[in-house]
């Protein structure tokens, strides 16, 4: 999906302007803490996964998406998904009338021991499979130019161009699936593009790497 | 799209407005039964002082000086990581990349901001930004030149698209003149933008002016 949040290549986005790194604050305002926070603590009732809450922020207005600071897109992301899970009704969120506690029944809502432990084990990626990798290390591959209207992990940038597999990085949950729902493993691969094969004014002496699942990758024409 | 709650809301509001809104929002989910305060008081408490980029810091210092850690931690930085209790959340599978004369390394997320928490906490804001996300994979030399940054005509420069859930810490060059430095010493020349690969480590002259 072409969304505002696809911003490899993108012009004119402007100076970095980077905050001097002894100087920047973990978080720049106190509601930005509590977006955090809640993003975190509402992902632990198990209600969605960390490709479903990418896809909530990046169905946003592009424009809308590019203007807002990072927390004000995980705020709308946020809500987003407490709606569509059906854990607030629109009725609650925005006039905060009719407030329903009837859904804290059926969830396990973390207290701070079992959050600290849910943080330290994180979320694996990696999965068991039966079947073999299609690509090996020096292929040459062509990267495929995404039709999904959903969530996927294939940059545009990407899309049309060929590189090369330097490594198997095993079987790893599909996001393009998991934003569904849906936990399925595909192979993954890290594969390398030379900057000029990406970018016409690109230096010979740049190179991308990019992590990629088989289902984006075709077999480059030799 | 289903939630047009917000379309006709004004982006350009006043942080007020936004702060009224988040702590609605944490009134609503408290009420609802959906989140504890204590618990929330904890993440914060979590990322913001206990999980940070001393922790990469001390993998770096590390791997400089203990050549066998530094093995283990290029074979399976996840592991090896782990050994020096950094595990968990945006860190589940680690890989270490290392700078030598002729690479240098760059990591990105063009797509969100995947960065690896375990060993350098939450990300800075330029990380997040639209400026970084577009060009540090479309001319990354530019952007080092942002940061001050200024290789050698010949360097190749590796530019690493977070796109999966493998997260990049790139291990930067051991300064010269260190050579009888202290693991503990090393710790203070490695910063986090270091780590992410838009600075070098800092020699020992800089730590020196730093410190002024």
């Amino acid at each position: 999906m072409k969304g505002g949040h696809d911003l490899g290549g993108q012009l004119e986005m402007g100076p970095i302007n980077p905050e001097p790194e002894a100087q920047e604050p973990v978080f720049h305002a106190d509601w930005e803490r509590r977006v955090f926070a809640l993003t975190l603590a509402t992902g632990m009732l198990g209600k969605w996964n960390i490709d479903e809450s990418r896809h909530a922020r990046e169905r946003q207005d592009p424009l809308t998406y590019v203007q807002n600071s990072y927390y004000e897109n995980w705020l709308e992301g946020l809500e987003t998904l407490l709606l569509e899970k059906g854990l607030v009704d629109a009725e609650e969120l925005v006039l905060a009338t009719n407030i329903s506690s009837q859904t804290k029944k059926l969830l396990s809502v973390p207290n701070p021991t079992l959050a600290t432990k849910i943080l330290a084990s994180g979320v694996p990626s990696a999965m068991e499979s039966d079947s073999e990798p299609l690509y090996y290390i020096g292929d040459s591959v062509l990267v495929k130019a995404s039709e999904t209207a959903g969530h996927t992990r294939v940059p545009k940038y990407a899309q049309g161009a060929t590189g090369a597999v330097v490594a198997q990085l095993g079987c790893h949950n599909f996001p393009d699936s998991n934003a569904q729902g849906i936990h399925e493993g595909k192979f993954l691969y890290r594969v390398s593009f030379s900057g000029v094969d990406l970018w016409s004014h690109s230096s010979t002496q740049t190179e991308v790497l990019i992590d990629l699942w088989e289902p984006y990758l075709g077999a480059a024409a030799n | 799209m289903p939630h047009g709650h917000h379309h006709d809301h004004d982006h350009t509001e006043p942080p007020s407005d936004l702060e009224l809104r988040v702590k609605a929002l944490e009134s609503l989910l408290v009420e609802k039964g959906l989140v504890k305060p204590e618990t929330l008081n904890s993440i914060i408490e979590t990322y913001e002082h206990k999980v940070g980029p001393r922790n990469g810091a001390h993998v770096v210092a590390k791997a400089w000086t203990d050549p066998e850690f530094k093995q283990a931690l290029m074979n399976d930085a996840t592991e090896a990581v782990a050994s020096l209790g950094y595990c968990g959340r945006q860190g589940e599978h680690l890989v270490v990349v290392e700078n030598t004369n002729d690479t240098h390394n760059l990591v990105v997320c063009t797509l969100c901001s995947c960065y690896p928490w375990t060993v350098l906490g939450l990300p800075p804001a330029w990380y997040k930004s639209a400026p970084y996300r577009s060009r540090a994979v479309s001319d990354p030399r530019a952007v080092l030149k942002e940061f001050g940054t200024e290789l050698g005509e010949k360097s190749t420069i590796r530019t690493w698209d977070s796109t999966s859930e493998m997260r990049y810490l790139v291990l930067p060059q051991r300064p010269a003149g260190t050579e009888n430095w202290s693991e503990q010493d090393l710790q203070k020349l490695v910063s986090r933008n270091a780590m992410i690969g838009v600075e070098l480590a800092r020699s020992p002259k800089q730590k020196d002016e730093d410190g002024k």
